[in-house]
């Protein structure tokens, strides 16, 4: 009986795998494009082959291999899927804002792969997403990165399987309003914010530790230890610490982007990015120096006093500095056109096209740690990638197609009016969203159960 | 090389504003006025076509020549060689100068409490020294409307112009009392009423609207029949849009409260003006029919409904246009008024195209609240508002390099650039401790 539960639950386990293994894969030739690779710089009237999802070929008058479809995109310009490094798009919930460290908590487990955001991402020319928990907490849970394969109904099938895990972490005003001025706990100033980092990977230290003395000890003829209670929280603390993880922290003033480089540099963690980072620009050298670099809003600034004194530029000062920098949306709205504000770094500061573009594709894959998969328009990686009519920093740029895996998701002459993939039961009036573009900021979405008696107060803030 | 080179000449293009700036240590740079010749510019009139090769005298605040050759001994000659002179862009909708911080609640003036407050000027809380102004006006927005928002009737829209040290010496010469009208939409996710409820809500919003414009009607007649009226400021200021003497402006944008709206001003008799009008496009032919001018936006905005097209926003000003509604552009912006062009050019890319979208950010404006003799085009007479780019404004890669606001040459500096020339080569920079 036993036997045949292992039998039935390996049977069930190859049967996921196998799904997992299963996520469609296209073959296509685009033909007599401009390509911009974003790394080995552009190429005039030249053919892109894909097969079985990953481009195989780069050149001039490539022959399509028999059952391989042909995309005429004469005139028009071929560029990598474009990366968001950072969104919250598909996911149902946002924060577990019940302690300054929630390093246990998994976005991938609140993945929604029927969220219309995705289709409309897909629109804009965005095949990942770095889906990321809120900034409730010092130390988030961890997010995941999606891979816009729309009509996908197993979560599973949208998650970048071969992407490394990647945590939330968040300075500042978020975690001290939510736990020191909502909770009456540690932090409620940014020292409070340091001591739960530092205080935090040195209880992980710890637990490493005894784990490696278990481990030794086990090892041991006839021993008789017994294991230390195991904690997935730490865990996770200690993967970071075991560069096994990469680090997304939200910030914006120089001084706490300081502070986590110091706490980095103490720990000898390397695997840091960070995001909106709006002060980055006093701290760049420092950034560039001793991080992944930081992924920036183009030109959001003043919706909160972090980000007053706060400058378009930031973005150009950051990679004239040397850091790696992309621009991102964190918002359903701005990630449909990440192109045209990748563009914005041309109007503030006079970026290179190349340098524009990497911003949206190269620079996130980087920070991601995909850039050995995607993020280019190259020769074994895989085939993400965006036909727009004109230039893709023209302010008049239109996608036209948008493949991910070599499989195409939108297509503009194909365009449904409504591309819903699911409809709940409840909706028999649709409901109508008004100024829905205060619907798309949703680092603080999901706090307000907590915080009953601040009657909302919280809800009103974006980021 | 040829990438040096390409590295050199970016370079060049990111000191552009740093070159127009170098100034010596405690030096300000203020705007100013005189009289200014911008010789030999392609320009973009908006109503009269594109003149290349043509000079524009500025002088006492106006636009006094426009041609080839204009001489003007005692102008400044400002060198416009292969730039282009376009009208300064005008935002139809904004909270510019009412907010300083979103987050910070003492630097928010613009929803005052109460749900009839329309006595409440948007002109009085106009902040001249607000950082979002200086922010703006580079971008070429060199005119705003700028809107209390709230209750039924929040207050008075104003329009400003960018420069000024008072908000009289901003006042553009355009007022209009804002109305939200009762809406049958949900104002974001936390919005969690029923359907029944929110329809509920909207007709006892709609009966209230009902009362209080008998009520306003009464006091008018009350009023011209000479009958001592006790201070009544609500009742006063509603008084003047039935009067005729202010346009009433209202908020509106679920396509069957737009019906509704096109319904309810049907016999009234008072200046009308739409604004947002979301879901436009699914009654453009009624809002063609009734005549009532239109400012949408914003433009990169998500579509109301989950069902719709993912470009509903982007598409909704040009599906407008073509069905014969007059459109202008808003932002709907506090901090992000300098996006104005951003969005004309979307709408622009989806349907409305460049043309119409130049007029919807400049003319068009200026013809709905009744200012175009004053603004809204290139042409002689009118107010010195205009902007010199080194090509399309709508596109990122163009620098606005000259912006003339009243016949004020406005320094083209603000935090943003000043926080860039400090930081782009930080002295110390990298050092270990």
């Amino acid at each position: 009986m036993n036997k045949l539960n292992y039998l039935l639950a390996a049977f069930v386990g190859l049967g996921l795998s196998v799904a997992q293994a299963q996520t469609p894969k296209g073959s296509v030739l685009i033909k007599n494009a401009t390509v911009l690779t974003v790394t080995k710089g552009n190429l005039e009237n030249s053919d892109v082959l894909v097969q079985d999802g990953v481009i195989k070929q780069i050149g001039k008058n490539i022959a399509a291999p028999s059952g391989v479809q042909t995309i005429d995109a004469t005139g028009k310009f071929l560029m990598p899927g474009i990366i968001d490094a950072h969104s919250h798009v598909a996911l149902d919930v946002v924060n577990e804002a019940s302690s300054p460290i929630t390093s246990e908590v998994r976005m991938k487990d609140v993945v929604n792969p029927f969220e219309i955001g995705i289709y409309r991402a897909l629109a804009g020319g965005v095949t990942i997403s770095h889906a990321m928990h809120g900034s409730a907490n010092v130390v988030g849970g961890q997010n995941a990165t999606l891979k816009h394969r729309w009509g996908a109904k197993d979560p599973a099938d949208i998650i970048m399987q071969d992407a490394p895990r990647t945590i939330k972490f968040a300075l500042g005003e978020n975690p001290t309003r939510v736990h020191g001025r909502g909770n009456g706990i540690q932090p409620r100033t940014r020292m409070g914010v340091e001591a739960v980092l530092r205080n935090g990977f040195s209880e992980a230290l710890q637990y490493k530790k005894a784990w490696e003395t278990y481990n030794a000890a086990k090892a041991q003829k006839g021993n008789t230890v017994t294991p230390p209670v195991y904690n997935e929280r730490l865990q996770t603390l200690a993967d970071i610490l075991d560069g096994k993880i990469i680090i997304h922290c939200h910030s914006y003033r120089a001084d706490e982007i300081y502070m986590l480089i110091n706490v980095a540099k103490d720990f000898n963690i390397k695997k840091l990015v960070f995001q909106h980072t709006n002060e980055g620009f006093k701290v760049a050298p420092e950034i560039a120096e001793y991080t992944m670099g930081a992924s920036v809003f183009a030109d959001w600034w003043a919706y909160k006093m972090e980000v007053y004194y706060s400058t378009a530029f930031n973005a150009a000062i950051l990679q004239r500095n040397g850091a790696i920098t992309s621009i991102n949306s964190d918002s359903a709205e701005l990630i449909r056109h990440l192109y045209h504000e990748a563009a914005k770094t041309q109007r503030y500061g006079g970026l290179t096209d190349d340098e524009a573009l990497a911003m949206i594709t190269i620079n996130p894959a980087k920070q991601l740690g995909i850039d050995d998969k995607v993020g280019s328009i190259e020769v074994g990686k895989q085939a993400d990638l965006v036909i727009f009519e004109s230039h893709p920093l023209s302010s008049y740029a239109v996608p036209q197609m948008t493949f991910v895996d070599g499989v195409k998701y939108f297509d503009i002459k194909s365009d449904k009016d409504d591309q819903r993939q699911l409809v709940a039961a409840t909706e028999m009036v649709e409901p109508i969203f008004l100024r829905a573009n205060e619907e798309a900021h949703r680092c603080m979405q999901d706090v307000d159960a907590y915080f009953e008696a601040f009657q909302g107060a919280f809800l009103e803030e974006k980021h | 090389m040829k990438r040096i080179l390409k590295t050199f000449c970016a370079a060049l293009l990111a000191l552009l504003p740093i070159v127009a700036m170098a100034q010596i240590d405690g030096e300000f740079v203020k705007p100013r006025t005189g009289k200014f010749l911008l010789k030999n510019a392609t320009v973009v009139t908006v109503t009269k076509g594109t003149l290349s090769n043509t000079s524009v005298l500025l002088e006492n605040g106006k636009i006094s020549q426009i041609g080839a050759n204009i001489t003007a001994a005692d102008a400044e000659v400002i060198d416009c060689t292969g730039m282009f002179i376009y009208p300064g862009m005008i935002d139809g909708g904004t909270r510019l100068g009412l907010v300083e911080v979103s987050s910070v609640p003492e630097t928010v003036d613009y929803a005052e409490i109460g749900n009839v407050t329309p006595n409440m000027q948007a002109l009085t809380t106009v902040n001249p020294n607000s950082e979002a102004i200086g922010v703006t006006r580079v971008s070429g927005v060199t005119t705003v409307l700028t809107v209390p928002t709230g209750g039924l009737f929040p207050g008075t829209a104003a329009l400003i112009n960018l420069n000024g040290y008072t908000p009289d010496q901003m006042y553009g010469g355009f007022k209009a009392v804002a109305m939200s009208f009762p809406s049958s939409g949900r104002r974001g996710r936390f919005d969690r009423r029923s359907e029944e409820d929110i329809k509920k809500d909207a007709e006892k919003a709609m009966k209230e609207a009902n009362d209080i414009w008998d009520n306003a009607k009464s006091y008018l007649e009350l009023k011209k029949s000479g009958a001592e009226l006790s201070y009544y400021p609500e009742m006063e200021q509603l008084s003047k849009v039935i009067a005729g003497e202010l346009p009433l402006l209202i908020e509106v944008n679920a396509a069957s409260d737009i019906q509704n709206a096109i319904k309810w001003v049907q016999d009234k008799k008072i200046k009308v003006i739409f604004s947002g009008v979301a879901e436009g496009w699914r009654v453009a032919e009624e809002i063609a029919k009734s005549g009532i001018p239109v400012v949408t936006g914003p433009v990169q905005e998500l579509p109301t409904r989950q069902s719709d097209r993912y470009d509903a926003a982007y598409s909704n000003a040009g599906k407008m246009a073509k069905a014969g509604v007059k459109v202008a552009l808003r932002t709907d912006e506090e901090e992000n008024v300098r996006n104005l062009p951003f969005h004309a050019a979307f709408a622009a890319a989806y349907g409305l195209g460049k043309e119409e979208a130049l007029k919807a950010v400049t003319i068009n404006p200026a013809e709905i609240f009744g200012i175009a003799d004053q603004y809204g085009s290139v042409e002689t007479g009118k107010r010195a508002n205009l902007i010199v780019s080194t090509g399309d404004p709508f596109e990122t890669r163009s620098q606005i390099i000259h912006v003339f606001i009243d016949g004020y040459r406005i320094p083209m500096s603000n935090r943003h650039i000043r926080l860039y020339q400090e930081f782009l080569e930080r002295s110390p920079g990298l050092k270990a401790n």
